[in-house]
């Protein structure tokens, strides 16, 4: 009677399938293992997109499937990233803290130990304490849980008050943003115990690695892949069956479903919650391979894009967000990249670092005007089609 | 009237906005197997006192008790008044376009409806079986897997009631049901409201004074946001005010 | 006897090189009397007038000044009472007082050109010769000796028949201020002329009286009746009065004015800085830091283990304290202060601050007198702050109206509001490049960006916005694309950098009620901006036409639409209009900001909330959201006056539990014309 989940969503084992033989593809033509014909520098680019495609999913979710534009959960991405920075920071700065101590004549002590790290880290903002947020950045299992746990608690104690006040729309589209600028606000500043617009770097080097980039790249790409497929597994089990009918059925007439008696609040806070703790790992995978978090990836407008990947790839459909992201992320690389040729038209040389935006924002009115549902959209008319 | 005979007692209930009185100390009870008609020209506080019902409106006084043991719904939400038992259909036909028949039903048949409930819920046979049943009492039988977007406004009426019977309330608050029908699509939904007032009480709002003869049944009739009369439909036409209120003097 | 010869040869050549030119000058004059007086001025050379005397007793420390030498001299010479020291000071300030090699005698010294120079006596103010420049030796006071000739020049300038003169001796007076000055200033209170310049005058000896006069009681009556000042100078009077130094002896000293007495380990003294003191005023041994500790262990090495302790232990400070007291014990290294050490040399010593000003009543009345003032001034702050609240709410007032009608009224959520407030000023900023006159370019300015932004909003409603009705996420989406797209535009064509949008003259400046609360003439055109608009919004909604369809429009379209209105063309100019006021709000914000391409983007937060708090399609809505969000951001900023960033934070904070408590807004529309 009961069939597997995946056999009852063929697209999902399509979708997973394809992933596999995508990540093999790269595997054997990237430089840590295979031929080399991808660079280093290429594969961390697909690594890093591979988890711009799952926050892109939890976009999805929140918005594509449950309609609540939410304008915060690249916040959530960034949180993710300087959760398990602090840890990379830390451990890292550690290791050359002690060799360094280790040159004198006397061993140091634990406490010699703790403020040649705090000088280390915190000197650019002027200080050498150790803030209380950086309690547990010696512990890896702590700081990977906290990669989850503060996201989390962040969208949860937001998402309590702002949906228990049933604030909705286009008004908790704001209220997220400002809670967004918010929180890159509270970041700019130095004393907020995270390096101020310094962020964390040196995140690309693992502690005690001493494996070259070019097999760390295809560490984290693996990594990223499996987070994308699991994530995707996860959310395509999320919105099948009844709680997808519900979420879905709260995106088109809220007051509705709770007539039929289903605690609307609680469905939006465990859907926004999860979201973020989706975002949250993706962005705990991408900055390790981006080497870099700071407060200007917070800012609103990262999340806006976010949104504009759903956009354009096609809400509602999980393959559309992972199809959008991908493409967007991947043409924006190449024109802000100064990859793409300029076009001398005489008069005028087209530089496409400067006309690119210019494009993005319109090619977005456009698909907002005139193809509602994105690239996914495409494959409807496909279908349509086939079955004609 | 005792209480055990009361499914709902709705007692001098008010509600203004900016100053208009759209309820005005209205009083209204209703047994536990009870048919009954609510009429009343517009702006007479019909959709209101749905509302308060339901809980989309807070009323500024009064008391609404529910059950056997007297429970205000004043203090619950929508929601919880919805798994309390209180169905309600509305007036345009709501639907949820984008589903299929089948999962507009599934998600209003009754089961536990907590986020973790839902998550976790897998359709056992018994589940499927009623939904199919119900499709069938509301003539959508054959349309199971289409999409509810596509059908006509009079099966889109159907299923929603479909939905109301799914999550097999205590009380029904249907609004005019018949509004947009054929003749026989009323027959039909006049037979399928009668039946259900066996089980549970079915108030209806409805204009048409066939339609409610129809039915058969005790009437309500409101009048600027309180009852004017209330008795058999005979008894109320016959009422000179009733005669004011719809003809005018 | 070299040294002899070389003296004579050095006199000699004086004399030759000091007469030579005397000689030319006098063929040179054309009139005999000036012939002869040179003349006998270079014969009655070594006759030395009184003045002339008086710097000869000093001729040494005069010719080389010093700041510490120099004030007896000065001292000397004023009380001299001579006519013509005035002159001298003056001069001798300017650097035209030159000694005459040959016989060490000053005088004022007038470049003539040629590399000559006209000598002219001090006492009777004629030319005593003429010299080359090789034969006279310039005095150069330096800075802090200039400082000092002012001061003496001050008493003489302060009855000056010159106004300006004495306006600049009173300037000189407030940047120096000094106990001689009390009696000449008082001397010259009563003859002075000016109404203005004897206030001034009044004011001054008030102020030095609070700090020099001999008699205590007069001081205290000068602290008292200048308790109620604001004045920035009354304050810098009385603080060096309560000016303390902080002091540790054994016991409290019974002979000083003090203060108050410090505990270490308070917040007004930490424990290891008084111990520093300690060690600064001798009275305990130097602390030795870890990372000294750890030095000195490192040079005791011997064969892996210091002071019997292997190498490889002292990871563990206990370790190193034992190793260190070996070494101590083995008298290598000085004693290592323990804490017990510290917290004893501590509790044995007396920490107190104390006045530099011996007269307890005196420092009183000044402390009383200070918190006095700095009451009142706190008061003023109050004031300052409310109208810098004030003048930030007509900003966001004025970036939030425009969205309150396209949001409020028609519901359509327009990311790109921001983006027209950008090129109402970018307008701003061209039109001024075309006309150089800043009233002329703002009054172009203003309907310009309407006519500007008014047509953007118009071909957005027309293109993009009228497609997405009732989609408002979509709207939101499309806008804001349209926004990034403008954004970078703007970035295309202007650059990055900020271009400036210059105020006119007349906005220069602030309305100055007092030391403390001071308005910019900017700001209160803001205001009076805001209040306009107010006004013309409520004209337009009540009185007009277009507002009445505007209003039945957002009511009931349908029913707009069946009387004769056409929705479509409402909804068009609606937002034309909103869009229009974005724009001569772009041209405000642009005096005041610097114009950039992000300067709509932020705005545009604090737009959104305005209208969100204040309740939508209620201008009084988003005035009061405008007045909140403005009074609370500058409360904030108050509080953390550092940190304008955790303001921000703060505030949205604050904002975002408010929509808790109030989700529709401060003016909130109720019942069914709500709608959900």
């Amino acid at each position: 009677m009961r069939r597997p989940f995946v056999a009852e969503n063929p697209s999902v084992l399509v979708f997973l399938i394809g992933l596999s033989i995508f990540t093999v593809v790269v595997t054997v033509l990237a430089e840590g293992f295979g031929v080399g014909a991808l660079s280093t520098s290429f594969v961390k680019t697909l690594g890093k997109t591979l988890c711009l495609c799952l926050v892109a999913i939890a976009m999805d979710l929140i918005w594509g499937y449950c309609g609540i534009l939410s304008l915060g959960h690249f916040a959530f991405f960034g949180l993710g990233g300087y959760m398990v920075g602090m840890w990379l920071m830390y451990a890292r700065t550690e290791i050359i803290v002690e060799g360094a101590l280790a040159q004198g004549d006397i061993p140091p002590t634990p406490q010699e130990i703790i403020d040649g790290i705090g000088n280390q880290i915190f000197g650019v903002v002027g200080s050498s304490e150790f803030p209380v947020v950086w309690t547990f950045a010696d512990s890896l299992v702590i700081q990977l849980l906290m990669v989850l746990a503060v996201p989390g608690l962040l969208a949860l104690v937001f998402g309590w008050l702002a949906f228990r006040s049933r604030v909705a729309g286009v008004y908790l589209s704001i209220l997220t943003q400002a809670m967004t600028l918010a929180l890159a606000l509270y970041l700019f500043q130095n004393d907020s115990g995270l390096r101020g617009n310094n962020g964390l770097s040196g995140l690309q080097n693992l502690p005690g690695v001493t494996a070259p980039q070019s097999a760390v790249s295809l560490w984290f790409f693996w990594a990223s892949a499996l987070a994308l497929g699991a994530g995707y597994l996860l959310s395509a089990w999320v919105v099948s069956g009844k709680f997808g009918s519900v979420i879905r059925g709260i995106r088109d007439n809220e007051a509705r479903v709770r007539f039929l008696g289903y605690p609307v609040e609680s469905f939006k806070l465990m859907l926004f919650t999860l979201t973020a703790m989706i975002a949250a790992v993706a962005g705990a995978l991408y900055y390790p391979q981006a080497g870099i978090v700071n407060p200007a990836e917070i800012a609103p407008i990262a999340s806006i894009y976010l949104a504009v990947w759903v956009a354009i790839g096609g809400r509602g459909r999980l393959y559309g967000a992972v199809l959008g992201a991908a493409f967007v992320s991947l043409v924006s690389t190449w024109f802000t990249g100064g990859q793409a040729p300029d076009i001398n038209l005489g008069v005028y040389t087209v530089h496409w670092v400067d006309w690119w935006q210019v494009i993005l924002g319109l090619s977005f009115v456009l698909v907002t005007l005139f193809a509602p549902k994105g690239i996914g959209g495409l494959f409807d008319l496909m279908k349509r089609e086939d079955k004609a | 009237m005792s209480q055990m005979n009361t499914l709902l007692e709705v007692s001098g209930v008010s509600v203004s906005f900016d100053g208009f009185r759209a309820i005005n100390n209205l009083s209204f009870q209703i047994g536990p197997a009870e048919l009954r008609a609510v009429i009343g020209p517009n702006g007479a506080g019909k959709t209101t006192f749905m509302d308060i019902v339901t809980g989309k409106t807070r009323p500024d006084e009064g008391r609404v008790l529910w059950g056997e043991r007297s429970i205000s719904l004043l203090a619950l939400n929508e929601a919880q008044i919805a798994q309390a038992g209180v169905g309600r259909k509305f007036q345009k036909p709501t639907v949820f376009e984008e589903q299929s028949v089948r999962e507009n039903l599934m998600m209003a048949r009754r089961a536990p409806r907590s986020w973790w409930a839902v998550l976790t819920f897998r359709a056992s046979a018994q589940d499927m079986a009623r939904v199919e049943a119900l499709a069938g009492e509301v003539g959508l039988q054959d349309h199971l897997d289409r999409v509810a977007g596509e059908l006509s406004h009079g099966q889109k009426q159907w299923l929603e009631i479909g939905m109301l019977l799914a999550q097999e309330p205590r009380l029904l608050l249907v609004d005019e049901p018949a509004a947009g029908m054929t003749p026989e699509e009323r027959e039909h939904t006049t037979d399928l409201l009668v039946e259900a007032a066996k089980t549970r009480a079915v108030v209806v709002v409805e204009h048409d004074m066939e339609f409610v003869r129809r039915l058969n049944c005790k009437v309500t009739v409101l009048h600027e946001g309180s009852v004017l009369a209330e008795g058999g439909l005979d008894h109320v036409t016959a009422n000179p005010d009733v005669i004011d209120v719809y003809l005018g003097r | 006897m070299t040294q002899l010869i070389r003296l004579c040869c050095v006199l000699i050549c004086a004399a030759l090189l000091a007469l030579a030119p005397v000689a030319q000058v006098a063929r040179a004059q054309d009139t005999p009397a000036d012939a002869a007086q040179s003349g006998t001025g270079a014969q009655s050379g070594p006759q030395i007038g009184p003045l002339q005397s008086v710097l000869q007793q000093d001729a040494a420390l005069f010719a080389k000044s010093s700041r510490k030498t120099i004030g007896p001299v000065i001292d000397r010479i004023v009380s001299s009472g001579l006519p013509g020291v005035p002159a001298l000071l003056s001069a001798w300030q300017n650097k035209s007082i030159w000694q005459r090699k040959a016989d060490g005698l000053f005088f004022l010294v007038e470049d003539l050109g040629d590399r000559s120079y006209a000598l002219i006596d001090l006492d009777s103010g004629t030319e005593a010769g003429r010299a080359e420049k090789s034969d006279l030796k310039q005095l150069k006071p330096n800075s802090g000796v200039r400082g000092l000739i002012a001061t003496a020049l001050v008493q003489f300038q302060l009855s000056d028949p010159s106004r300006a003169t004495r306006e600049e001796a009173l300037i000189a007076i407030e940047r120096r201020p000094g106990p001689d000055l009390l009696a000449p200033l008082r001397a010259s209170v009563a003859a002075e002329p000016d109404p203005v310049l004897k206030t001034r005058k009044m004011r001054i000896e008030r102020l030095l009286t609070m700090a020099y006069d001999d008699d205590p009681q007069d001081r205290i009556a000068a602290i008292e009746a200048m308790s109620t000042d604001l004045g920035v100078d009354v304050r810098a009077a009385l603080n060096p009065l309560v000016a303390t130094t902080l002091a540790v002896q054994p016991t409290l000293p019974e002979d000083r004015n003090i203060a108050r007495v410090l505990v270490p380990g308070s917040a007004q003294l930490e424990r290891l800085a008084a111990y520093d003191m300690l060690v600064a005023a001798d009275l305990a041994p130097p602390r030795r830091s870890a990372a000294e500790i750890k030095t000195l262990l490192a040079t005791h090495i011997d064969g892996g283990r210091v002071g019997g302790v292997p190498v490889a232990r002292l990871s563990d400070p206990e370790a190193r304290v034992a190793a260190y007291g070996a070494l101590f014990a083995e008298g290598l290294v000085p004693p290592r202060v323990s804490d017990a050490d510290i917290d004893a040399a501590l509790a044995s010593h007396v920490f107190f601050e104390t006045y530099a000003e011996p007269d307890p009543a005196v420092t009183d009345a000044a402390e009383a007198a200070l918190a006095t003032i700095a009451t009142r001034v706190g008061l003023n702050q109050s004031l300052d702050l409310g109208l810098d609240a004030i003048s930030l709410a007509s900003i966001y007032f004025l970036a939030a109206i425009g969205l309150a009608i396209t949001f409020g009224l028609m519901g359509v959520i327009n990311m790109a509001h921001g983006e027209f407030i950008m090129m109402g000023a970018y307008t701003g900023y061209v039109v001024q490049q075309v006309i150089p006159n800043h009233t002329v370019s703002i009054l172009v300015a203003i309907p310009l960006a309407f006519a500007v932004t008014f047509a953007a909003g118009v071909a957005m409603e027309r293109l993009v916005i009228r497609h997405l009705y009732h989609r408002p996420l979509e709207t939101l989406l499309a806008t804001f694309g349209i926004s990034i797209a403008l954004q970078q535009l703007a970035k295309n064509i202007f650059g990055t950098q900020a271009r400036p949008l210059t105020a006119p003259g007349w906005l220069d400046g602030a309305l100055v009620l007092n030391d403390v609360v001071a308005i910019s003439y900017i700001r209160i055109a803001i205001f009076v901006l805001a209040l306009i608009f107010l006004g013309f919004f409520l004209f337009l909604m009540k009185r007009t036409r277009l507002g009445l369809e505007t209003r039945a429009v957002t009511q009931n379209p349908r029913m707009a639409a069946s009387m004769g209105i056409n929705p479509g063309r409402v909804n068009m100019l609606t937002f034309g209009l909103g869009s229009g006021i974005a724009g001569i709000a772009g041209v405000a914000i642009g005096l005041y900001a610097k114009v950039t391409s992000e300067l709509g983007a932020d705005y545009i937060v604090q737009s959104f909330m305005t209208v969100v708090v204040g309740g939508v399609g209620n201008i009084w809505g988003a005035l009061l959201g405008a007045t909140m969000i403005g009074t609370l951001q500058k409360g904030i900023e108050w509080l953390n006056p550092s940190n304008t960033l955790a303001a921000q934070t703060y505030m949205i904070i604050f904002i975002i539990i408010f929509i808790q408590f109030r989700p529709r807004g401060i003016i909130a529309l109720k019942g069914r014309a709500a709608g959900d």
